[in-house]
């Protein structure tokens, strides 16, 4: 098999949209390092995990070198810079999503931001008259879609299982977007929530989220987008999103683990019941009971995640030095020339729409005879790290008539000639067991 | 190459023609084990049958979807261990989870795991023991289900 370990000292293919991908990549160590084999990384699998640029590192390294203290706690100079550090990064956050900082709470993963939301909704009904607009109950619906991630499809079930409301969704059409055919049917009077994606991390599927979102508010319905997949790979304006709540993870968009947010319209976080409760959340404690904080440190109960935020704040630098738009024209690049190679290979079948329309860069493909476990070792062996399964989306595979998939997605850092490497491997896992197997 | 340690020509065998495949009746207990990192499943059915007072796997069948390792390692074990006592097929499962859980280190003892030695190239691939034990934890807990059932049975005989 063609060793890809010589390849590191020429000059990579890159899009044309003109990053500077060799100065990209520098920026991230863990490329340099060889996998497999002896074999060069490639790494299509920032989907599931993003790498770290030496800047998000160093900022977090900074954070606990310099003033590392308990944020919003202690009268000391460490604790005061901590809390300066950790709000400096939820406004840098805030100004990422063209938010308002009161409106960014800090989670630690998309999935916790979601189920803050969910079960904020079931203490409603426990909670005192201003939050009467999040109860759901027998009768009301929460409507979901099948392309969703589990973390934005178990919650809801749970909730609909807590509360007695009905759980109903929008199915799937054959090439992976959302039917839409019956929206006005889905979404009615009865329509309390509404959870979807903003970016399908198995399909690239971008659904029209703004379009569902005035369909929801016309019912008095509210709307939470999971961003997760979104908001690492494209420009996003929570003024012009539609939603009332996003929610994204750090380590997906170049910044550290254990950090998320969960970003809410603000009147809406402020009659919002709390999720964790615990220090840092409470107004006044009585051994009778207790009194919470507005909004957003309502929901950030325990010792913040302080250095992450920093870390995260740094990687929103990051990705705002490229520009948003250009990172998003790299990946469509990227994904355009997998969806021709790759689609263009007998035997294989992509997994959603052909093209870009509408679509981001994830690229999941089945090959026939090869279960997709066998493909990734393969591709594993040449130094292509994929993702292989359902990918936390399993209705989603059962729709598409797919027991599991193998998955390549894409950041700054990946090249064209990473692309072409993933489809030559591919066909070397062909040969592999095709010699063997047939 | 490593990828011919773990892909030996015994197991795209087995993977390319399962042995014992199908499910079949009658049968005392029937279970379904999944993989939820990936979604492989096997359904599998166990039937005993008395040999001088000992359980003996009268037949092992099984409806298997999944990777060729998952596949490959259903079809071994069913081929080992049908026509065995419990207590033995019990003793090569135990001698096939030490080999799994040996990264590449142990020795296999091929008087006990015949055809099955040739999973010891899956042991250095952490993400795929799953895989190859996915058949045999069903076996496991389908026998301990028979077992359980034909106790039950024995205790209304006797009672």
């Amino acid at each position: 098999m063609t060793a890809h370990g010589e390849a590191t000292t020429t000059a990579v293919r890159t899009p044309a949209v003109g990053l500077d991908i060799d100065a990209i990549r520098a920026d991230f160590p863990i490329l340099g390092r060889a996998v497999r084999g002896g074999n060069k990384l490639i790494y299509l699998d920032s989907g599931a995990t993003s790498h770290k640029p030496r800047q998000v590192l160093d900022a977090e390294r900074d954070f606990y070198t310099t003033h590392n203290a308990a944020a919003h706690r202690g009268a000391h100079l460490l604790g005061e810079e901590a809390t300066d550090a950790y709000e400096g990064a939820r406004t840098r956050i805030a100004t990422f999503l063209h938010a308002d900082p009161g409106e960014i709470v800090f989670t630690k993963s998309a999935t916790e931001a979601v189920n803050l939301v969910a079960y904020a909704m079931s203490n409603a009904a426990t909670s005192g008259p201003e939050a009467a607009r999040f109860t759901v109950g027998p009768g009301d619906e929460v409507l979901v879609t099948e392309l969703e991630h589990h973390a934005n499809l178990v919650p809801w079930q749970q909730l609909c299982q807590r509360t007695g409301a009905t759980l109903r969704w929008f199915n799937l059409t054959p090439d992976g977007r959302l039917d839409l055919g019956n929206i006005g049917e889905l979404i009615n009077p009865r329509t309390k929530l509404v959870a979807v994606t903003h970016q399908s991390n198995v399909t690239g599927t971008v659904p029209p989220v703004a379009e569902i979102a005035a369909a929801a508010h016309a019912v008095g319905a509210l709307v939470i987008a999971d961003g997760a997949q979104s908001v690492p790979h494209q420009p996003v304006d929570v003024t012009t999103l539609g939603a009332d709540f996003l929610v994204f993870s750090g380590h997906k968009m170049l910044g550290p683990s254990g950090i998320g947010v969960l970003w809410g319209r603000r009147p809406l976080l402020e009659a919002m019941p709390p999720f964790i409760t615990g220090g840092s959340m409470i107004e006044v404690v009585r051994m009778e009971g207790s009194t919470f904080l507005p909004p957003p440190e309502r929901f950030e109960a325990g010792v913040p995640a302080a250095a992450q935020a920093v870390g995260l704040a740094a990687a929103c630098d990051y990705l705002d030095a490229i520009g948003m738009e250009n990172v998003a024209a790299h990946e469509e690049e990227l994904t355009a020339h997998a969806l021709q190679v790759l689609g263009g290979i007998p035997g294989v079948r992509i997994l959603g729409p052909l093209d870009t329309d509408h679509r981001g860069g994830a690229v999941s493909f089945l090959v026939d005879g090869i279960h997709p476990h066998d493909a990734g070792q393969v591709l594993d062996e040449l130094g292509i790290a994929v993702r292989t399964g359902h990918h936390c989306a399993w209705p989603l595979h059962r729709a598409l008539h797919a027991q599991s998939s193998t998955r390549a997605t894409f950041y700054v850092y990946n090249t064209l000639d990473e692309v072409d490497a993933l489809a030559d491997g591919i066909q070397q896992a062909q040969k592999f067991f095709g010699l063997k197997v047939s | 190459m490593e990828l011919e340690s773990m892909y030996q020509e015994i197991i795209l065998e087995h993977y390319r023609r399962p042995l014992h495949s199908g499910l079949r009746e009658p049968f005392d207990a029937e279970v379904q084990h999944v993989n939820p990192t990936c979604g492989d499943e096997v359904r599998l059915r166990v039937t005993l049958k008395d040999a001088d007072g000992e359980p003996v796997l009268a037949d092992v069948s099984y409806d298997a979807l999944g990777c060729s390792i998952s596949q490959a390692s259903v079809s071994v074990m069913a081929d080992m261990i049908i026509g065995k006592t419990v207590n033995e097929a019990l003793e090569i499962s135990e001698e096939f989870l030490r080999l799994m859980q040996s990264r590449g280190e142990a020795e296999p003892d091929e008087d006990i795991l015949g055809d099955a030695v040739a999973f010891e190239g899956v042991s250095k691939y952490p993400a795929r023991i799953k895989c190859a034990l996915l058949g045999w934890m069903a076996w496991k807990d389908a026998t301990a289900r028979a077992l359980s059932a034909r106790g039950g049975e024995a205790d209304k005989e006797q009672g």
